[in-house]
């Protein structure tokens, strides 16, 4: 009876505390958190539990994203990205469109991949399983994986041969869409609005640099670099071009920007050979 | 058997019949009644920061005879406070948000209008009417409503959205950092102060309610008010401006 007695209350009590975050920005509690520890992840035939990750997020992680996955770890006055907050659930690497939760492979690649110009490191040392639990580990953190479902991937149709006019066409994309106003007519981070950028706490934040040499955030392949501005960057400036881009250009704009980053392509053989030029945002519209 | 399924389908399709009429009238406001006033500014209009907004050519060029400045207090010619949503707190009774799809655009690198008040799960559209391109970047609690970004270049198509929790979400778009503006999201009816500062809160049900007055930096004011059938109630308030 005295259990029974207990457990309602605690229920009750459950209750409250899943309503606080809807006046204020509450931080979740232990309490709220621990009710999700039976949270479970699945990449492939492999199933990912939150509660046998317990060790090592206290033993890798915790420095940065803190005993309660609030990004408010010890080490989070000294680093810069900041740790991300997973009890907000949003995520910058993902293969759903903006606005919805990340699949659970995306989660999982993230921590095998790192996030390039951040301290976060690459995690690929750990087993498939141990980052299967992590990714259900890092889920448990937040009450939306509970309410919602995460989106559906976006489609990429299959990657077309480069051709010049591919990538002149690319070009034409990033004039229109107006990619420049950030990352510049060169790619070098310096467009009119580059050094004005917050992330959305506030925060100022960098455009990517594509001159500079660093791999891009969420991946280097080509689909990698589709799927970035098709979905935008949750959490950042960078928005989701999925209603402007149609499925055929945007395999055009990644060509182009291919011959933006300072690798060794055969875009960029093949733009130096059309003697490509610098976008010029002065040019009236589809006369790049 | 079938004959018992007949029943189901006709008492069923009796129901929705009577549902429909009852709704019906519901929407045709029958002793419905409203809630009116103005909502004024104390004291002198604050002074409103001009924008520079020469990083974007065509920003600066539309703004060439009618300089941008920010829009925090919209003070009328007789301290009519504009932008100040008006709704009732704790509403319980059905959703009121009419078919209308309210409009949210972006014209000469600013917000049109700059707060925008909306039922909870009543659609809105995002509109470009600019020749440069924007992000339309709200930022809910994340906790509350789920936030979203999108690009809108020249000639985007609209963006159809709809909130689900109450809640004053601001927006802005983060190619042009002085673009900022608000979602008011609330449950039930609501009304926007027009420029004068008046507003009318229509398809009241009779009862009464707890008016909520929101400014952006003034912050709330409350007053009860009681709506007779088919009545008006009266609600006018004085906001000091922070």
């Amino acid at each position: 009876m005295q259990r029974n007695l207990l457990r309602n209350w605690s229920l009750f009590l459950g209750a409250a505390v899943l309503t606080l975050p809807l006046t204020s920005w509450a931080q979740l509690t232990h309490f709220d958190i621990d009710s999700r520890m039976n949270a479970e992840s699945h990449i492939g035939n492999i199933t990912g539990h939150a509660k046998d990750a317990k060790g090592d997020y206290r033993r890798y992680c915790v420095v940065c994203h803190g005993e309660l996955g609030d990004g408010n770890g010890e080490s989070f006055p000294w680093v810069d990205p900041k740790p991300r907050n997973f009890q907000l659930g949003v995520f910058k690497c993902r293969s759903t469109p903006t606005g919805t939760l990340p699949t659970d492979e995306d989660l999982f690649d993230t921590i095998a991949r790192g996030l390039d110009r951040s301290n976060m490191p690459q995690w690929s040392t750990f087993t498939k399983q141990q980052r299967a639990d992590l990714v259900a580990w890092v889920k448990h953190f937040s009450p939306r994986w509970t309410n919602e479902k995460p989106g559906a991937p976006i489609t990429i149709p299959p990657e077309p041969e480069v051709t010049p006019e591919r990538i002149k066409a690319g070009r034409e994309v990033y004039a229109r869409v107006q990619c420049w106003k950030c990352h510049g007519v060169l790619g070098q981070a310096d467009g009119p609005s580059a050094a004005t950028l917050t992330d959305d706490l506030g925060r100022p934040i960098a455009p990517y640099n594509f001159h500079e040499g660093a791999r891009p955030k969420c991946g280097d392949t080509d689909k990698d670099i589709y799927r970035i501005f098709m979905t935008g960057l949750d959490g950042t400036p960078m928005p989701s071009f999925a209603d402007n881009i149609k499925p055929d250009e945007a395999w055009d704009l990644v060509f182009y920007l291919r011959t933006l980053m300072s690798q060794k392509s055969k875009e960029k053989a093949m733009a130096r050979q059309l003697g490509l030029k610098p976008v010029d945002p002065n040019a009236p519209a589809g006369q790049q | 058997m079938r004959q018992y399924s007949y029943a189901v389908v006709l008492s069923t399709v009796v129901l929705l019949c009577c549902g429909a009429l009852l709704l019906n009238q519901n929407v045709s406001a029958a002793g419905e009644g409203k809630i009116t006033g103005t909502v004024k500014l104390d004291g002198a209009a604050p002074h409103m920061k001009g924008i520079d907004m020469s990083k974007d050519p065509y920003c600066s060029k539309a703004h060439a005879s009618d300089p941008g400045h920010l829009e925090t207090y919209v003070v009328g010619a007789s301290g009519g406070l504009a932008n100040v949503v008006l709704y009732l707190d704790g509403y319980s009774g059905n959703p009121v948000a009419s078919t209308a799809v309210p409009v949210f655009d972006q014209k000469n690198c600013m917000y049109v209008p700059h707060v925008l008040a909306l039922d909870t799960t009543q659609t809105f559209k995002v509109v470009t009417s600019d020749q440069t391109a924007h992000n339309i970047h709200p930022l809910p609690n994340p906790m509350v409503n789920v936030g979203w970004n999108q690009s809108q270049p020249p000639g985007a198509p609209p963006v159809e959205k709809s909130w689900k929790n109450p809640e004053m979400i601001p927006v802005q778009c983060n190619i042009h950092p002085w673009m900022h503006g608000w979602f008011v999201v609330v449950k039930g009816p609501y009304a926007t102060t027009d420029d004068s500062g008046n507003y009318t809160i229509n398809n009241v049900a009779p009862g009464s309610y707890t008016v909520t007055a929101w400014q952006e930096a003034a912050g709330t004011q409350t007053q009860k008010v009681t709506v007779a059938a088919g009545g008006a109630a009266s609600a006018n308030f004085t906001f000091k401006a922070k």
